[in-house]
């Protein structure tokens, strides 16, 4: 067999630790920093998105589905190349990456409100109502203290997978983790290791993340 | 003759092209208990969700006390939301399925409507809740969730809840119909007690023995109006209206507990 003639080394990565190191910096702030500016999209458009009128609306479904049902692969390759000429001015590619992240990651976000807000059974919305609540009121007091514990667990996930979604941002030199990994393996010609490492760093962060999304849901599904 | 309490005057609504009030007239006086039945589809529930703004009527007026609303005749008035809040706030409803805040203790749900929507302080509207309560019967269930009551403790949490509010008048739309049989009797004393001490009350019900026995008016609703409607011996016992008949035969069937009509 062949494979087994393959001499693994790992220590030269050593070496490159401080590279490593800067490289998942940056993962992990694009990773913060687009979940927090997908969030505020988010909100904005999940709640505007309930609005009973159809002006308001239909831009919002159009923003989500368009993100949601686009690669965003494509989507960085197209912000990144397309939408400078579109525009007529230069997109740097760190403006780029974190446009496009937080916009995608962003039309999730508003679909998982949006549907925590739309799974409060009508009776909620009645009672608060006849009670003699404002529409503000019943939104905040009755409505939303439930519907987060309800968007929770999907708005965990979909934050994890945001960590994963980063790595795409290599594809236009943005100098995130798996960018250093092809910068270290051209220098080394050792892609092996390089890429190995790179999995294995991100599955160190994502695993204990998993597990305790998992354990937080299960203490929301107790509480119910 | 005390001045109505309730004033409905020729009220329509349709749901789509679903006529579901089809000029509906009603007075309920200060003090009294005004018991609509009728079968299912006849626009009962709709006629009280109308009653407090829940639903918007198409054409017709509503007053409740010395709230006064016309709707329909071209103008085309869309109440704002600061005005509907007022004006539910003087009704109480009641739901078939309780519709208690999950979220909230017992006690947080009757202070929801004082604290939140009147602005009393805590202290004060945890006194006028703690007093409810006790008055359904549930003092010891204060700081339980919804979830941890029975139904029939629901429901008078419920009642509790709308009683906070201090309303004119209550609005009971079929509040016995989702609990076990042996859980009907605790919620029909609450509403019984409240009779007594002379709560205006509408009361959608399937309880034909209770509506004879509490109720000043008995209103029998088919098909989007008010059919025939008088003090309930003469409703219940002597309705004159074929339809009333009718639908009172298929209850006495299946009930048997109630002198049939002639």
């Amino acid at each position: 067999m062949t494979g087994t003639r393959y001499a693994w080394d790992f220590s030269f990565l050593w070496g490159y630790r401080s590279l490593i190191l800067t490289g998942l910096a940056v993962t992990v702030a694009y990773t913060i920093g687009t979940i927090l500016l997908g969030l505020v999209i988010g909100l904005l458009t999940g709640l505007l998105r309930l609005s009973r009128s159809v002006l308001i609306t239909a831009p919002l479904v159009a923003y989500i589905e368009i993100f949601r049902c686009t690669p965003l692969l494509v989507q960085i390759v197209w912000f990144y190349y397309a939408l400078p000429v579109v525009l007529g001015i230069d997109i740097p590619a760190n403006v780029a990456a974190t446009l496009v992240l937080s916009l995608y990651t962003g039309a999730f976000y508003a679909e998982i409100i949006r549907g925590g807000v739309a799974s409060i059974e009508r009776g909620q919305w009645d009672a608060a109502r006849a009670i003699g609540m404002r529409r503000a009121q019943v939104m905040r007091y009755v409505i939303l203290p439930q519907a987060i514990k309800r968007m929770i667990p999907p708005f965990m996930n979909q934050s994890i997978i945001q960590l994963k979604n980063t790595s795409l941002v290599s594809t236009i030199a943005v100098a995130d983790l798996l960018y250093q990994g092809t910068i270290i393996t051209a220098a080394t010609y050792r892609p092996l290791e390089v890429y190995t490492m790179v999995a294995v760093l991100y599955f160190l962060i994502l695993f204990p993340l998993t597990l305790a999304a998992q354990q937080a849901e299960r203490r929301l599904a107790r509480s119910d | 003759m005390p001045e109505a309490m309730v004033e409905i005057a020729d009220l329509w609504k349709s749901f789509g092209s679903l006529p579901v009030l089809k000029g509906v007239s009603l007075q309920v006086e200060r003090g009294s208990v005004v018991a609509i039945i009728g079968p299912s589809g006849s626009g009962k529930s709709t006629l009280l969700r109308c009653l407090n703004l829940l639903e918007e009527p198409d054409r017709g007026r509503i007053r409740v006390g010395d709230r006064e609303r016309r709707f329909g005749d071209g103008r085309r008035s869309k109440p704002r939301d600061r005005e509907l809040s007022a004006f539910r706030a003087a009704t109480g409803m009641v739901f078939q399925h309780f519709n208690l805040f999950p979220h909230m203790t017992v006690i947080a749900n009757v202070m929801s409507g004082p604290s939140i929507v009147k602005g009393m302080a805590r202290r004060e509207a945890a006194e006028v809740a703690r007093a409810l309560l006790a008055k359904v019967g549930l003092a010891d269930k204060v700081d339980s969730y919804p979830a941890q009551l029975s139904g029939g403790q629901r429901q008078r949490v419920a009642i509790a809840r709308a009683l906070a509010m201090n309303p004119a008048v209550m609005l009971l739309d079929e509040v016995t119909s989702a609990l076990d049989p042996e859980l009907v009797g605790e919620v029909l004393g609450v509403i019984e007690q409240l009779a007594k001490e002379g709560m205006t009350m509408l009361i959608v019900t399937h309880e034909i023995a209770f509506a004879h026995e509490v109720a000043n008016l008995v209103a029998f609703m088919s098909d989007g109006v008010i059919v025939e409607s008088g003090p309930p011996r003469q409703i219940l016992e002597h309705p004159e209206n074929p339809r009333t008949g009718g639908f009172l035969a298929r209850f006495h069937r299946l009930m048997g507990s109630f002198p049939a009509p002639p």
